[in-house]
């Protein structure tokens, strides 16, 4: 089962079939709205305080909820969805230990500006305050990890709220709305008025950047030897890959993309570096450090990017575009802020930009490292190398795989071994660091993207931390191929235990985690082993050519580390390089 | 340099707002020195008056964070031009009665008001800036004091309106 759009009725339809004014309960009100705002899958799981909500499913025809086997996997499938699509992402929880289980899944889509729109039940209004069983004040616990926040007071406010929310979260700087229903509210019955218009005195998004300030980009790019552009994730959220990709050509300036950026600008392009910061490129972080200009777009220079501060891109100017003006001068001192959608930013400015004339021997100088220091590593007959198995994914995926990650050293060797070369093809969880969001973020991505291939790449830790969702994925038949780079231990720790905690290997020892084979198989998930090469080809491919879902367990080298690396306290130039140097 | 601001916030009266507001600067590091809240000119609408220490970039990034949240109309920072700013102390002396006379003589020099007496203690209820209000309690210190309360800064910039 995927989200099937072409069953769907379009909003008008829709608001046809509800014209005539009907007085119909708060749960059914909810439906019909997330319906009217586009909405074809929704990830919950259900409770006693949205059994009204659950009720009101039952036998509501377009409407398609997954019922996933935690409410962890429904918010990390609903962020996977929304960051694959560019549409929100929508999940439901019961009040109590159900809403406080999306708590983590609300911070991941925060720190990453992911639309979600968050729906809790909550005891009756009569009860809130009063300790009642399954109650937990979910607005105030996400008030610091969401955008906006309501609580449902009357069933009248619904269309309003609904629509509202679905606006807050995808506009502006993106992120996660919450609306929690308290159980008398789902039940009450009022007049629905579908709700088309958006009044809010407090949000008005600033899209259209002041031309003075783009204009002083572009001299400044004019007058740039060392120019670098660096996008983040706001290049993709805008859907400004095309203007990037004009942008930079019409510039000639070098392109590094952040982690969250990967995909706003193609990989194999000559002008592209790679990302930057702490597991980044040499080429792209000597860049950066050299720069006399470096022009942020859409990225928020997050500590791992920069490292140190003090000591990062010491001679550049600094130009920063950015949606949200709290961003702009938070980290880094700017000299031209520009607040503005990227895309807006971007239109603007190609009209007017000049090729970067001054930055010819930069040009060549980047060429050169790129082609001198390339992220390397030694391979290996005997052992299974990671970076191999990922690379062999791109191979045999073509590049063109949506491709999902829980975080750790197989995150950083999937974001250095898989380029892309299309926006939201990768998703990450880039800002939170999130583990368990790699493998129910792929259900989310392939509801999505049903035509797409979507390939999960997992640590054996975090697989660990989500499993449960392999039931959903055999059950509906969602075919989300799952990599699993067993090392056997935490590797992102372990790597730091060894390099700064000298070797102390502290509680990072997985042997003895479950055979993964016979797990998947548990739920019925086609499942393979692989331990050296040809296995892994064999295994993959077969995987590949599954109808349905499978999952692939590559037994890979231990004690393998993500390099480079750019210690904590050091600036981006100071990268240690690994064993290859 | 970190100074004190006095920031004004115009923000929708709804349920949470004061967390909202009060949450965001606990959880960024800033300092909240003193807050008031209460109705403004426009129904549906409250000003909540903020007294914060930081430097410049500190009280940039409080204005911006501030505007992110929805429920905020509008930020400004009045301690910037002429102000306003006002707050009420209240003060309970233990006075033996033959102290009286020269408490009377401090709070009238303040023109301040007693607004409570009973037989060993009296309360006087003072109005001003926050360093009037700070000398007048320096002054009644000798003489004892029992309970202290004070209202937080509220505050308005000078001239004709924005």
């Amino acid at each position: 089962m995927v989200a099937n759009s072409a069953t769907l009725k379009s909003k008008e339809q829709l608001i046809e079939k509800w014209g005539k004014q009907e007085v119909i309960s708060g749960s059914e009100m909810l439906l019909r709205s997330l319906l009217l705002e586009g909405v074809d899958c929704v990830f919950g799981y259900p409770g006693g305080a949205v059994l009204y909500i659950y009720d009101a499913m039952y036998g509501f025809e377009d409407f398609n909820h997954l019922l996933t086997r935690h409410e962890q996997g429904a918010i990390h499938a609903a962020d996977g969805y929304a960051r694959s699509t560019g549409k929100v992402g929508v999940c439901i929880a019961t009040s109590g230990p159900g809403a406080t289980n999306l708590v983590t899944g609300i911070a991941t889509a925060y720190m990453d500006s992911v639309p979600l729109v968050v729906i809790t039940g909550n005891v009756a209004t009569s009860l809130i305050g009063t300790d009642a069983f399954q109650e937990a004040d979910i607005v105030g616990i996400t008030m610091p990890i969401t955008k906006h926040s309501y609580l449902v007071r009357k069933a009248e406010d619904l269309p309003r709220i609904i629509h509202e929310a679905f606006h807050i979260a995808n506009s502006g700087r993106k992120g996660p709305v919450l609306i929690d229903i308290p159980k008398d509210v789902s039940n009450e019955k009022a007049l629905f008025k579908p709700h088309t218009e958006v009044k809010l005195r407090g949000y008005n998004p600033t899209v259209q950047p002041n031309k003075q300030q783009v204009d002083k980009m572009l001299r400044a790019i004019e007058q740039a030897e060392r120019p670098v552009l660096l996008v983040g994730g706001g290049a993709v959220y805008s859907g400004a890959h095309e203007e990037v990709l004009a942008f930079a050509e019409k510039t000639g300036i070098p392109v590094t993309t952040t982690l969250l950026g990967l995909g706003a600008f193609p990989s194999g392009h000559e002008l592209h570096m790679g990302f930057p910061g702490m597991h980044g490129t040499w080429t792209a972080n000597m860049a950066i450090q050299e720069s006399d200009l470096l022009v942020n777009i859409g990225a928020r220079f997050d500590d791992r990017v920069t490292g140190k501060l003090n000591g990062f891109a010491p001679n550049a100017k600094i130009v920063h575009v950015d949606i949200d003006p709290a961003e702009i001068g938070k980290n880094v001192p700017t000299d031209i802020p520009i607040v503005g959608d990227v895309k807006a930013v971007l239109q603007q400015a190609v009209a007017g930009a000049k090729y970067a004339s001054k930055a010819d021997a930069w040009r060549a100088l980047i060429a050169e490292r790129k082609a001198a220091k390339p992220f390397a590593y030694r391979d290996s007959d005997e052992e299974l190398k990671p970076q191999w198995v990922v690379s062999m994914i791109h191979e045999t995926t073509h590049g063109d795989a949506i491709v999902t990650t829980d975080v750790g050293q197989h995150q950083m060797w999937a974001a250095q071994y898989y380029p892309f070369n299309q926006p939201r093809s990768w998703v990450t969880s880039g800002g939170l660091g999130t583990m368990g969001f790699g493998f129910p973020s792929a259900i989310g991505a392939q509801m999505g993207n049903p035509d797409r291939t979507v390939v999960s790449i997992n640590g054996d830790g975090g697989m660990q931390m989500c499993s449960q969702e392999l039931a959903i994925c055999a059950i509906n038949n969602i075919p989300v191929k799952v990599a699993i780079l067993n090392n056997q231990v935490l590797g992102m720790v372990r790597q730091w235990q060894e390099l700064i905690y000298d070797n102390r290997y502290s509680h990072i020892d997985l042997a003895g985690s479950p055979d993964f084979v016979k797990l998947a198989e548990a739920y019925g998930v086609k499942a393979f082993r692989a331990t050296n090469k040809d296995e892994a080809r064999t295994a993959w491919e077969a995987a590949l050519a599954h109808d349905g879902p499978a999952v692939v367990e590559f037994v890979v080298r231990k004690g393998e580390n993500v390099y480079p690396m750019v210690t904590q306290g050091s600036t981006i130039d100071q990268m240690l390089m690994g064993d290859d140097e | 340099m970190s100074t004190r601001h006095t920031i004004a916030i115009l923000v929708n009266d709804q349920p949470g707002v004061l967390q909202r507001v009060s949450g965001l600067f606990g959880r960024r590091g800033f300092n909240i020195e003193s807050i008031t809240v209460g109705s403004s000119e426009e129904p549906g609408l409250s000003r909540m008056v903020i007294v914060t220490k930081g430097d410049d970039h500190t009280l940039e990034q409080i204005e911006k964070q501030l505007y992110k949240i929805i429920d905020v109309i509008k930020v400004v920072d009045i301690g910037s031009s002429p102000m306003v700013a006002r707050e009420l102390g209240l003060i309970k002396i233990g006075a033996d009665p033959s102290a009286r006379p020269e408490i009377l003589g401090i709070v009238d020099t303040f023109r301040a008001a007693v607004v409570d007496i009973s037989p060993n203690s009296l309360i006087v209820q003072v109005v001003g800036d926050t360093d009037k209000i700070d000398a007048m309690i320096e002054l009644l210190k000798p003489y004892g004091i029992r309970e202290l309360s004070r209202t937080g800064v509220t505050a308005m910039a000078r001239g004709s309106a924005r």
